[in-house]
């Protein structure tokens, strides 16, 4: 039995120790928001917090998150989240969509870190998450666009 | 050839259900709001109005039923903004839904069948929807002036209200009793000055989800009441079959409920994605590899080499090209080679079936409804009345979600069967490809070789034009061999080639397609994403042969196509071709039609000090006929030009004996953040009818940045990726 907090609330579940988080939250707990995209933590689509830091849920061991806060793109809601999907709304970012949960968890986590970053930074922060539809033209400027929000 | 596809395109068409209740007689052809002429559109029990492309609610809410599927291109928004436009809709009150399988009702007008594919979405339906607003709209003001005892020509309606004098209604006010009215025979559709939403930046209809995690949209996210995953071991080289195979641990494993074999492979069945996949690597087989296809990509290449110097079959001749030839002052010539490609959608392929021995559903982002609803009643012999065919949002297709063979659909339906026959039980069952499934798992755009010379004379203008395609041909074989293959030649290879719009009066091209094993389909934008690679950059070589300016080489050449011509001054224009580049930047340029939407393409690229590439912005002049949702069209040109750059970058497939090579994104990688330039986009103001969006973008980009690397460093790139010249 592994016990830990997913967004806000103590969650218990009885599987296996080796059983990736990306598939307790999706087959265990039917939370779909948190996309399977390659399985190999080279894509990003699952992307959570854990403790804060974005990690890759497909490689992250369910016994290693015993104790720890998840928050999946269904709870976060902190004022960086905020202001990255008022900003993924606004300039209209996603295309079919599937990778932008892991995008929209990456980029809110960068902004928590630094709340004003260059391209350099966002290229630095972003590089590991895929988005075949290629909206990362958008993606950039949606995350300038978020810091410019937060500071307001 | 899998045996029930012959029964595929003979099978029945699916009966009418759903919307249309209390419709009259038998409907063909192109029909207001998709209703035949007097009928009247349905009143559902909660006193919904609902006619084929539109139902209103009585709580007020406008729902679009879409016939398309929306993969990320934006067909979804495009089609809401054609009804709410003659409906006068608010936006704001607009949901969109996905269409029953149903050709009758919902076919593609351009493939007479229901399906989504060679960017055709707005085309086809562009007048379909505007008429389904114009006719909702004029039976909502006809029950509103039978309500209110006005003439029908005194109410007006804006933003979802009908008023007239001091009257005022919501459209879910007189849904009702405008539901028991005759759809009427003509309407009268807006014209373009009176458009308030065509041509504005309507907000798609799907962000707002897609920004919340787009909980339950795709059919990855199917998760119902009891359901259970299933993966497939599949042979790694395409033929191959089980010969035996042993699942003694694979059933050990918790949450293991079944391992069944069909015809694809052996299936485990189990209560958890992880652990399929896990009792999946236990399972131990051996395969029969007696049909397999055993050819690597080097013995393929060898075969299709020898193939350039051999006569093929005519796609085009005209004039006397070895003659004019002969004439020229400058002569060209050069062999490409184009590799396999995998489509990776982000979101794996998946399906979730239910089959209870009697009906079937089936749940997956259906691109082309009628095959998959044909496959899945041919394979499990029912009658498609008793198959159901739910069409969930998809995570990315650029092609792969349309097959000839709706394979996906097929197995679905086997392991549904399988699964009934072993346990005795009907249960919602999802087969998940993983990304090794996916990649490993053949579908791929096909490699293609070309050989051209050409050549030109002192005044610059060619004089002749040899071409040779070498590739599988992607419709051979498939149900829809008989749409595009004529006199040997797959149109799908030498689309963009030999219907090519230079003034090219002396032009031969001739094709071989050779049978290979490992099955391929189009992918984002088809033939063209070769064809104009040549093309494009051979006018470049040509140009400077000529000792040219290569806009101006190529607009003396276009005079018969005002409009490609047309995108080109555009881009060129918008990107200061006629300044100098800033310190550092070279610029290339390619122009392409495809899916009768013509683009332009500057790319400015900078050379790193590791000699690598990196593209810093694309300039792009588009005409795509009428632009109904301008933002959506620059969205769709970023992404197509981005992933047609990722094409050429570092995309490849490769096969060993028969296997291919690449399982995973480590070793298949495509465009990241890093990589991807600033784009402009530059849209035509125009008249004439929508044309495609999806796939045009993607064309010109390799070209465009060919070009400019050559400028850069002299190297012409005539093989891909550029991974191969240490260029990425």
């Amino acid at each position: 039995m592994v016990t830990f907090t997913l967004n806000g609330e103590t969650r218990q579940v009885d599987v296996e120790p080796d059983m990736p988080l990306l598939w307790v939250l999706r087959d265990e707990l039917k939370m779909t928001g948190t996309k399977f995209g390659c399985g190999v933590a080279a894509c990003g689509a699952c992307t959570v917090h854990l403790n804060g830091e974005p990690v890759r849920s497909c490689q992250t061991w369910i016994e290693d998150v015993e104790g720890a806060e998840v928050t999946t793109i269904e709870g976060v809601d902190n004022k960086a989240a905020q202001a990255i999907q008022a900003a993924w709304v606004e300039l209209q970012v996603p295309q079919c969509g599937y990778c932008q949960s892991g995008q929209i968890m990456q980029a809110s986590a960068l902004l928590i870190e630094t709340p004003k970053p260059s391209d350099d930074d966002i290229d630095a922060a972003m590089e590991s998450n895929l988005c075949r539809c290629a909206s990362y033209a958008r993606i950039r400027k949606a995350i300038h666009r978020a810091a410019d929000i937060m500071e307001a | 050839m899998i045996a029930y596809l012959s029964n595929v395109l003979d099978a029945p068409r699916p009966s009418r259900r759903g919307f249309l209740k209390l419709s009259a007689g038998a409907v063909g052809g192109l029909l207001i709001g998709g209703m035949a002429p007097r009928s009247v559109a349905a009143a559902d029990e909660d006193g919904s109005f609902a006619m084929p492309f539109v139902h209103i609610t009585p709580e007020n809410v406008v729902t679009v039923v879409s016939k398309h599927l929306d993969k990320g291109q934006g067909t979804a928004t495009g089609l809401a903004t054609l009804v709410a436009e003659e409906l006068d809709a608010d936006p704001a009150q607009i949901t969109v839904e996905f269409a029953p399988a149903d050709a009758e009702v919902y076919a593609n007008t351009m493939f007479g069948l229901q399906g989504t594919g060679g960017s055709t979405a707005m085309a086809n339906s562009f007048q379909q929807y505007r008429e389904a607003g114009a006719a909702a709209r004029a039976m909502l003001i006809a029950a509103a002036a039978e309500a209110w005892g006005v003439p029908p020509g005194e109410i007006t309606v804006a933003a979802g209200t009908l008023s007239a004098g001091g009257n005022s209604a919501t459209f879910g006010e007189m849904a009702k009793a405008a539901a028991g009215l005759a759809v009427p025979a003509e309407v009268t559709l807006k014209t373009p000055d009176q458009w308030v939403l065509i041509g504005k930046d309507m907000p798609r209809v799907d962000v707002p989800a897609k920004s919340a995690g787009a909980v339950g949209m795709y059919g990855m996210d199917v998760q119902p009441e009891g359901g259970l995953v299933a993966v497939t071991a599949r042979c790694p080289c395409y033929g191959g079959v089980v010969a035996s195979f042993d699942d003694a641990a694979a059933r050990q494993m918790r949450g293991v409920v079944d391992v069944l074999q069909i015809p694809q492979g052996v299936v485990v069945i189990a209560d958890n994605t992880w652990r399929a996949i896990q009792a999946r690597d236990a399972l131990e087989i051996e395969w029969d590899m007696a049909e397999a296809e055993a050819r690597g990509t080097d013995a393929l290449m060898e075969e299709y080499t020898a193939l350039l110097d051999q006569p093929g079959n005519t796609a085009i001749d005209r004039g006397d090209s070895e003659a004019n030839l002969a004439n020229a002052t400058a002569v060209v010539e050069a062999d490409y080679a184009f590799p396999y490609l995998a489509h990776a959608t982000m979101e794996p392929l998946n399906i979730t079936v239910l089959y209870d021995g009697e009906t079937a559903e089936f749940w997956t982002g259906s691109q082309i409804q009628t095959l998959d609803h044909n496959v899945g009643a041919a394979v499990l012999e029912l009658d498609p009345s008793k198959v159901q065919i739910h069409t969930k949002w998809g995570g990315g297709s650029f092609g792969r979600r349309a097959t000839a063979d709706s394979h996906l659909v097929a197995e679905a339906a086997m392991i549904g069967s399988a699964y009934l026959a072993s346990q005795g039980e009907a249960r919602p069952i999802k087969l998940v490809y993983t990304r090794e499934d996916d990649l490993h798992g053949r579908y791929y755009r096909p490699l293609h070789l070309h050989r051209v010379k050409a050549g030109v004379d002192a005044e610059g203008r060619i004089t002749g034009w040899q071409h040779r395609v070498v590739g599988q041909g992607i419709m051979i074989g498939t149900a829809f061999e008989s749409f595009t293959v004529k006199d040997g030649v797959d149109h799908s290879s030498v689309e963009g080639a030999s219907d090519t719009t230079y003034d090219l009066p002396h032009l031969v091209l001739d094709t071989h397609h050779p049978s290979v094993g490992t099955p391929v389909l189009w992918w984002r934008a088809v033939g063209h994403t070769h064809t104009a690679y040549v093309m494009e950059t051979m006018m470049d070589e040509l140009a400077e042969a000529a000792g040219q300016d290569p806009v101006a080489f190529r607009l003396a050449h276009l005079k018969n196509d005002p409009r490609l011509a047309g995108v080109l001054t555009l881009a060129a224009e918008k990107a200061g071709w006629d300044q100098p580049a800033a310190e550092g930047i070279h610029r290339g340029v390619a122009v392409h039609k495809s899916f009768n939407s013509y683009v332009a393409e500057v790319a400015e690229v900078r050379m790193r000090d590791d000699g690598t590439v990196k593209v810093e912005r694309v300039v792009c002049g588009v005409d795509c006929g009428v632009a109904i949702n301008p933002d959506n069209i620059k969205a769709q040109i970023e992404g197509g030009l981005g992933y047609g750059l990722s094409g050429i970058l570092r995309e490849e497939i490769t096969l060993t004996g028969g296997e291919v090579d690449q399982f995973n994104y480590p070793d298949y990688t495509p465009l990241r953040i890093t990589d991807m330039p600033e784009v402009e986009v530059h849209i035509v103001a125009s008249a004439e009818a929508p044309t495609g969006i999806g796939e045009p973008g993607t064309p010109p980009i390799g070209p465009a940045v060919a070009n400019a690397v050559a400028k850069a460093t002299g190297q012409r790139i005539r093989s891909l990726p550029f991974t191969k010249h240490g260029l990425a």
